[in-house]
């Protein structure tokens, strides 16, 4: 589904991403970590090109990431991003935060539009919200209604980037559980977190990256109670503790 | 309590510090009314606003908007001034604001040359009095466009001289109305069309479009047929200057165009700090979602932009129009000049007539900052 | 060892080397392609405004400096000798630029004015100042030495106000304006926001009456009005009464980029100065207000920079300054018709004067930014 071979990435002369090779097939679910600073989120941000690669291929379902705009287009109509911060459009209402791209990109009448954001706004457990406004809500339901958002473009693939770090603790569960119940439903996830249950209950494959490379990857049983290399052990002990 | 309990309350000091406050305000206030009293009394000078109904002008004003002549009232004077000021905001604030919003985009243009010039602009408008480019531009207007007789013509039809610019002044005759029946139609049709389109956005925008200019296209077939219902007076030379057409006498031009230049360089940072307020996550996740850059710019950036962008905006466009009283320094009648200026020398009349102008442009502002919070609130983006 | 990046490297985990980028996208190279060239009509517009560029600059370095003519009598002799800018102009009356009216042999006096505002400004303005404390004194007391050096008195021949002219008037309005509004701005701010409501009405309507009218209204009240609101037979001296109107002025303006500053200081640091027992005077003067005027600083400086250029509007109201020197000297018929060179020398020292003040404001945020960073 996502195929990642050689990528290098520089930003000026800081060599930020090493020979990644990397594939994603459809339906799994990735989880990477590491320490901030070792590049997790320029390599998912590479993805759906909102940072540009300077050498290696992204192929996503098919299509090669490159420069030509008809491309980019359609591997973003395919794959949904939600953000750290979760990156609402303050001035329009939930609903219209949903219903904007299927309109506009997927040229949807503004009533299949409307039902299809029901839907989802019902599926990340939040439909009596749909006529507030984001600053109305609490960061919990601003980032389920962020993953709303992606899903109503209903997408192949989903990339998360530190769903949950800017979140209060006792809002963390009512976004993961959405995560959970979407990825049990098979759909195609690349996670950027440290929520290492999560990583435990969902993951087919954990990924750990540091300095830009990436260093291991493995089943999470394995991954958590094998590291192979040094520094993974290193950085399993700092999160893991308390 | 006691006395001295109650004096120490903090409520107490607070109160007698303000009646303190405004009885000392009040007393100095009293104090100076009675000075200008004295003076009058001294100086054997009135007070009063009828020498604006009942004396004559006695002076000839260069531009009128409406009737004027050197016998009507001070009254007519200050108002054919206020009518002259209201003209150079106007066209300074639609010029400036054309500028200004396009070096504003140019400053963020990823091109560097573009980006630098465009700086460079603001730079050099920001750090410059605006009384000084009024007098430059008018200089060189007087100075180097030539006298009539050797006038540069542009097409014929537009002559720029030293002693104004002469456009053609266009006549409209009746076949015109049938034209604008036709324009006026095509634009009805096509607000009904977009209508039926409610529901898909996306096509309503297409659809206005095509219909703006089917229905200009329809307007000019209208214009054809009905004959060229236009006839234009060209300015012709006669003797030493030009007859016919519209003139722009070069004071109005120089005023427009240095206020227009000097308040377009702070539009631009406005409009540039506007959109940078724009937090670069939007554009992140809109482009994740698809949309194409046009459409982010619509529909995400501007309309949060704007917010920023207005109330400095209404502020430039105040300012712009206070600094429409420096016409006085080129000879421009505005408000200022007609009656704070030459008003005011022949009357005598200083403090009256002082206090008009400012109760006038005093009016303005407030007017527009009344607007500004209206705007403020209704565009208030909803927390909780 | 530099590896090339084309090489296929197994490196183990853990091992890759930070490797150079590739060479078209740094460098000179890449910084033309990312900046100038970086798509089909980005190069156009390079190329077209490099163009316009050129065409631009070569037709005004001609007129102002290759054919320019720096010393003649008169505009017919200018004319005579090259077609391009005649500077002449400014040559023959530069001395009225720089000083007005100021007579010859008392030139002196504004000169070392001027030697000693520099010393007085930099404790001010630079906090690294060797000797600064003492300094600081130099300047609390540089006003007074100032006024006494330029206008006379004690031992100095007086010299009236009605000779400062050119860019002396300038600085004098400006300076002045500059020190006087400071205080009452701030004054002002803190008024408005008052919890008493007696004064903040009272600074209110003063604030939107400056506010809302031109000064050129207000210049026009100083030339023919002030005085009689003064007790019949004194008066005041023009310039005194230009520079009281000007540093009220500019005090609303101030104060309303200082309530800016007032108001995006939290709530929590009110709380907290109170619930440490400190005073209204306490706490302005060591909490709210040194984070207040950090936060308004670029609002500050526009006001300053403001007040320097509105300087010039004095010309109206008849006195020298460097607008009123260029109009006397266009009067002049030997140099009639030379209003651009004039009026550009003009703006050549404002464009200079206000630029620096807004990059040293610029390096004063950076500064303060960095210091409240440690």
């Amino acid at each position: 589904m996502i195929e990642i071979r050689g990528l290098h990435k520089w930003f000026g002369a800081l060599h930020v991403l090493k020979d990644i090779d990397l594939s994603v097939a459809t339906g799994e679910r990735i989880v990477v970590c590491g320490p901030s600073g070792s590049g997790k989120s320029t390599l998912i941000r590479c993805i759906n090109r909102l940072e540009q690669h300077q050498r290696g291929t992204i192929t996503v379902d098919g299509t090669e990431l490159s420069g030509d705009v008809k491309d980019i287009e359609k591997i973003r109509s395919e794959v949904g991003m939600v953000f750290q911060h979760f990156n609402l459009f303050p001035h329009l209402t939930v609903l219209q935060n949903c219903t904007l791209a299927p309109v506009w990109v997927r040229k949807m009448t503004a009533g299949n539009a409307e039902a299809t954001a029901r839907h989802y706004l019902e599926r990340v457990r939040i439909p009596e919200q749909a006529d507030k406004y984001p600053g109305q809500l609490s960061g919990g339901q601003q980032q389920r209604v962020a993953i709303a958002r992606a899903l109503c473009m209903e997408p192949k693939a989903m990339l998360f980037d530190e769903p949950t770090s800017a979140l209060d603790p006792e809002m963390i569960a009512e976004v993961l559980d959405v995560m959970i119940e979407l990825a049990e439903s098979g759909m195609t996830m690349i996670v950027v977190t440290h929520e290492m249950g999560f990583a435990r209950r969902v993951a087919d494959r954990v990924v750990f990256m540091d300095n830009g490379e990436i260093i291991e990857q493995a089943p999470p049983d394995e991954f958590f109670a094998n590291p192979r290399h040094e520094r993974t052990r290193e950085f399993l002990s700092q999160i893991l503790s308390h | 309590m006691t006395a001295l309990a109650i004096w120490r309350q903090e409520s107490t000091r607070f109160v007698a510090l303000q009646i303190g406050g405004v009885l000392l305000i009040f007393a100095l206030i009293a104090w100076l009314l009675g000075n200008v009293a004295a003076n009058f009394a001294a100086l054997d000078k009135t007070f009063g606003f009828g020498f604006l109904w009942e004396l004559p002008a006695n002076y000839d004003i260069n531009q009128t908007l409406i009737d004027y002549s050197a016998q009507s009232t001070h009254l007519r004077a200050a108002l054919v001034g206020l009518l002259n000021t209201f003209l150079v905001a106007a066209i300074g604030i639609v010029l400036a604001t054309i500028l200004g919003f396009a070096v504003g985009a140019l400053r963020l243009s990823e091109n560097w040359l573009v980006s630098r010039l465009a700086s460079a602009y603001v730079e050099f408008t920001r750090n410059t009095p605006v009384l000084l480019l009024i007098l430059l531009w008018h200089g060189i207007i007087i100075n180097t466009l030539p006298h009539p007789r050797q006038a540069l013509s542009i097409a014929d039809s537009v002559f720029l001289t030293n002693r104004g610019v002469y456009v053609p002044k266009p006549l409209f005759e009746v076949g015109f109305l049938y034209v604008l029946a036709v324009f006026f139609a095509g634009l009805g049709a096509t607000w009904l069309l977009c209508r039926r389109q409610r529901d898909t956005p996306a096509r309503r925008l297409s659809v206005a479009v095509a219909g703006v200019v089917f229905s200009v296209a329809l307007a000019a077939i209208a214009f054809f047929l009905a004959g060229n219902p236009i006839r234009f007076e060209t300015p012709a030379l006669r003797g030493f200057n030009y007859q016919g057409g519209l003139s722009l006498i070069p004071e109005l031009v120089a005023l427009t165009w240095a206020l227009a230049f000097y308040t377009s360089g702070f539009i631009a940072e406005n409009v540039r700090a506007g959109i940078m307020s724009v937090d670069c996550g939007q554009t992140d996740a809109a482009r994740s979602l698809g949309l194409p850059r046009i459409r982010i710019l619509r529909l995400i950036v501007l309309p949060q932009a704007m917010r920023v962008i207005v109330p400095p905006l209404t502020s430039s466009y105040l300012d712009l129009t206070k600094n429409s009283s420096l016409a006085i320094a080129i000879g421009y009648m505005d408000l200022v000049a007609t009656l704070g200026g030459i008003t005011l020398n022949q009357t005598g009349r200083e403090m009256e007539a002082m206090l008009l102008v400012m109760a006038v442009y005093l009016l303005i502002s407030l007017t527009i900052a009344a607007f500004m919070n209206w705007y403020n609130n209704r565009v208030r983006l909803p927390g909780r | 060892m530099t590896v090339s990046p084309d090489a296929p490297h197994d490196y183990p985990p853990g091992q890759h080397p930070s490797l150079p980028p590739p060479p078209t996208s740094t460098g000179i190279v890449g910084w033309l392609r990312g900046n100038l060239f970086s798509s089909l009509f980005s190069t156009a517009l390079t190329i077209v405004t490099v163009w316009l560029l050129w065409l631009l600059i070569s037709n005004l370095a001609d007129w102002m400096l290759f054919d320019a003519v720096v010393s003649a009598d008169s505009q017919a002799a200018c004319r005579a000798l090259d077609s391009g800018a005649c500077w002449a102009v400014i040559a023959a009356r530069l001395d009225q630029f720089v000083y007005g009216f100021y007579p010859e042999p008392e030139r002196w006096r504004p000169n070392l004015v001027f030697v000693l505002l520099i010393i007085a400004l930099a404790p001010i303005l630079y906090d690294r100042t060797p000797a600064r404390k003492q300094l600081l004194w130099f300047s609390a007391a540089y006003p007074f030495i100032a006024g006494w050096l330029i206008y006379g008195g004690i031992g100095l021949t007086v010299v009236p106000t009605g000779m400062y002219g050119g860019f002396l008037l300038t600085m004098i309005i400006g300076i002045t304006g500059i020190a006087a509004s400071l205080p009452l701005g701030i004054a002002l701010a803190l008024g408005r926001q008052s919890d008493m409501i007696a004064f903040r009405i009272l600074c209110t309507v003063f604030i939107e009456f400056a506010r809302g009218v031109p000064l050129i209204t207000l210049l026009f009240v100083a030339s023919t009005m002030l005085n009689y609101f003064l007790p019949p037979g004194t008066s005041f001296d023009l310039l005194v009464r230009v520079l009281i109107m000007v540093s009220l002025f500019a005090a609303a303006y101030l104060a309303e980029a200082v309530r800016g500053g007032l108001q995006a200081i939290p709530r929590g640091q009110y709380e907290a100065a109170s619930a440490l027992g400190l005073s209204w005077w306490a706490t302005t003067r060591k909490v709210t207000l040194p984070q207040a005027l950090k936060i308004s600083i670029p609002g500050i400086v526009n006001v300053f920079v403001g007040l320097y250029k509105d300087s010039t509007l004095v010309v109206i109201i008849g006195m020298l300054d460097p607008l009123g020197i260029a109009r006397a000297a266009l009067a002049d018929a030997k140099w009639n018709g030379l209003s651009t060179e004039t009026y550009l020398f003009v703006a050549l020292f404002f464009f200079v004067s206000c630029f620096a003040m807004s990059r040293y404001s610029m390096w004063l945020e950076r500064r303060l930014a960095r210091g409240e960073a440690q």
